[in-house]
């Protein structure tokens, strides 16, 4: 734990964790006898995009799932703007203001934009239609609807009560990731969101999430895409091995560096410059 | 082929078939009885349209079920036994008691066999086809060693009350069966376009992953489609025995099908999350009008037999080729 609060110390700015609006110390998760998640610290400051890079097996995807409520961790502790959080399905997160976007496009295709965007929140309509008769407010919906796309700037979107399966794949992702940022109070969490997409989609949705970002909501995004996570990122949370080694600006550091810490091929030591090391095999399951 | 709608976008014809999956049923629905009202004198008069209406009754509620289940990609072999038993159970009470207490139990037990189906699709995740398949061959066998063999009439005040008859502005022949139709439709109609809980049958049917990730309680919203199916079958039951005062525990015996095929015309697709009541009404419509008409064309039962199976396939036909286009 304290070794890896060194290595994240960048020179530029000390961090202050105190300002973190999503953090964790010394999480980890066992399945059995393997280790998932090792001991990893994590931290979101306000207005940010994180990306979180690792290779396949690092146990990114696990913390990320912890930090969301699908999956409860073993040991270690979350806290959600300074208060300490125990998450217990995602729902539990959802409703402390944490949103996820998962890759697999999480959309209904025969419903319309709106309805996908309220989809599981819908809102019904004031008196007594709406508490006995639990009428649904389709109007005030598609008009809110209409709203946030607009602030978010969706422009390929022209009609809100179109059905999302008439449209392309990187407009239902950007309903989705709407529908993230609608919802979202604290932060979003993005999962791979350009995986499926095509090179204009994925750049249409990058745009997307730097809007949000602009906005005021931090977002973490996980992303194998280095190029897409220097684009974007301002900072970048690296994982290896169950736990973080590092976190870096993308201006400090070239791309293929950040694949050498990624990949154990470097490490950074407490100044923040990178040294080369051999792969040490270390005992993952020492207690 | 295209079409404007308004000056801003073009809308495709499959794009509208996808929107308004009632649209294409309804205008074969139109067509028929226009095609039968010229070919014959007798099909255009209000006692036969009155008829036509009165035979679709049964399988058209049975049918209101099979919809609510259809759109969760489920699909109910056994909601036409699941109605004879009820209707047994019914005749057998109120020989019994009174017909407020059958009729009651009637609709619970239909509630409480529909939700053993709804058990096993949600619990334990059985495939819907095998949970009713399953459920068809037990309740029907059930209701003959209920019946051990016979058939009960039925002549309790409550129990035959919708086979009632009044005559509208003195000309239009209506039963209490068709009003009570009606009002189960329109709250079918409120129930899945007007409310979340309708909301959500779609997104489940749509993608279970989909909707378990937005927070929908998919079991929850699950059990109580077929919960409510039962609910609708017990109603169904009391329509048949208005219709025909007599419990026969071999009645029906291709309810199951027919309701499918009324769901199925009326363009409710057999992959979930498309469609709705309103192309379920109509496709039990099309079903009786095709049999009224044909037979008053004197045309033989067995070729509306081939005139319905072909309208399924027809109709399923449309239902993918407009979600191929619309990729």
């Amino acid at each position: 734990m304290t070794e890896s609060a060194e290595a994240t110390a960048t020179p530029a700015e000390p961090p202050r964790l105190e300002d973190a609006v999503l953090r964790a110390e010394g999480l980890v998760k066992r399945y059995g006898s393997v280790t998932a998640i090792d001991g990893a610290d994590f931290d979101l400051r306000p207005a940010e995009v994180l990306a979180v890079i690792g290779d396949n097996g690092a146990g990114k995807s696990t913390m990320i799932k912890a930090l969301c409520g699908a999956v409860i961790p073993d040991e270690g502790t979350i806290w959600l703007d300074g208060e300490p959080v125990r998450f217990h399905s995602p729902l539990d997160a959802r409703q402390a203001g944490i949103e996820t976007v998962y890759q697999t496009l999480a959309v209904a295709p025969a419903m319309d934009i709106a309805g996908n965007l309220f989809l599981g929140r819908e809102q019904r309509k004031k008196g007594l239609l709406g508490t006995v008769f639990r009428t649904l407010d389709h109007k005030r919906m598609r008009l809110e609807a209409q709203r946030q796309l607009d602030a978010l700037g969706v422009a390929t979107v022209q009609n809100i009560g179109q059905l999302v399966e008439t449209l392309s794949g990187g407009q239902r992702q950007a309903v989705a990731v709407a529908r993230a940022a609608m919802f979202a109070r604290k932060l979003a969490i993005m999962d791979e969101p350009t995986a499926a997409l095509g090179v204009r989609e994925s750049a249409m949705v990058l745009d997307l999430i730097r809007r949000i970002r602009d906005n005021g909501l931090p977002v973490v995004l996980i992303s194998h895409n280095m190029p897409h996570v220097f684009e974007i990122a301002d900072r970048i949370h690296v994982h290896r091995l169950g736990k973080r080694v590092a976190v870096v600006k993308p201006e400090d550091y070239e791309m293929n560096e950040v694949v050498a810490l990624m990949t154990g091929a470097l490490r950074l030591d407490e100044s923040g410059k990178l040294v080369d090391q051999k792969v040490v095999v270390r005992p993952r399951s020492e207690g | 082929m295209t079409a404007v709608v308004g000056a801003r976008r073009r809308v495709t014809v499959s794009e509208l078939v996808l929107r308004y999956p009632a649209l294409g049923p309804s205008c074969a629905l139109l067509l028929a009885v226009v095609v039968f009202s010229l070919v014959t004198n007798t099909f255009l008069s209000l006692d036969n349209i009155s008829l036509v209406v009165e035979q679709s009754l049964v399988v058209g509620t049975l049918a209101l079920g099979q919809t609510l289940v259809i759109l969760t990609a489920g699909i109910d072999l056994a909601n036409a036994a699941i109605m004879v038993f009820g209707t047994l159970l019914m005749a057998k009470l109120a020989g019994a008691g009174g017909g407020l207490t059958a009729l009651l139990a009637g609709i619970v037990l239909c509630a409480a066999v529909g939700s053993i189906s709804g058990v096993l699709v949600t619990s334990l995740r059985l495939p819907p086809f095998i949970v009713t398949l399953g459920m068809l061959t037990v309740v029907a066998a059930s209701s003959r060693i209920f019946a051990a063999g016979q058939s009960f009439p039925v002549s309790n005040g409550l129990l035959n009350l919708l086979g009632q008859r009044f005559y509208l502005f003195g000309q239009i022949e209506i039963t209490l069966g068709m009003l009570l139709g009606l009002a189960m439709f329109l709250f079918a109609w409120y129930a899945l376009s007007r409310t979340a809980w309708g909301r959500h049958v779609y997104a489940l049917g749509n993608d279970p992953e989909a909707a378990r990730l937005t927070g929908i309680h998919v079991n929850r919203t699950l059990f109580s489609v077929y919960l409510l199916a039962g609910v609708i079958y017990g109603f169904a039951a009391w329509q048949a025995i208005g219709r025909i005062p007599n419990a026969d525990p071999n009645a029906y015996q291709t309810g199951n099908l027919d309701s499918i095929t009324a769901v199925v015309i009326g363009g409710t697709s057999l992959f979930g999350g498309r469609g709705g009541v309103l192309g379920t009404l109509v496709g039990a419509l099309i079903v009786s009008v095709l049999r009224s008409g044909l037979t008053q064309a004197g045309i033989d039962e067995l070729y509306q037999d081939v005139a319905t199976g072909l309208l399924v396939i027809v109709a399923v036909a449309l239902d993918q080729l407009a979600r191929r286009r619309s990729r």
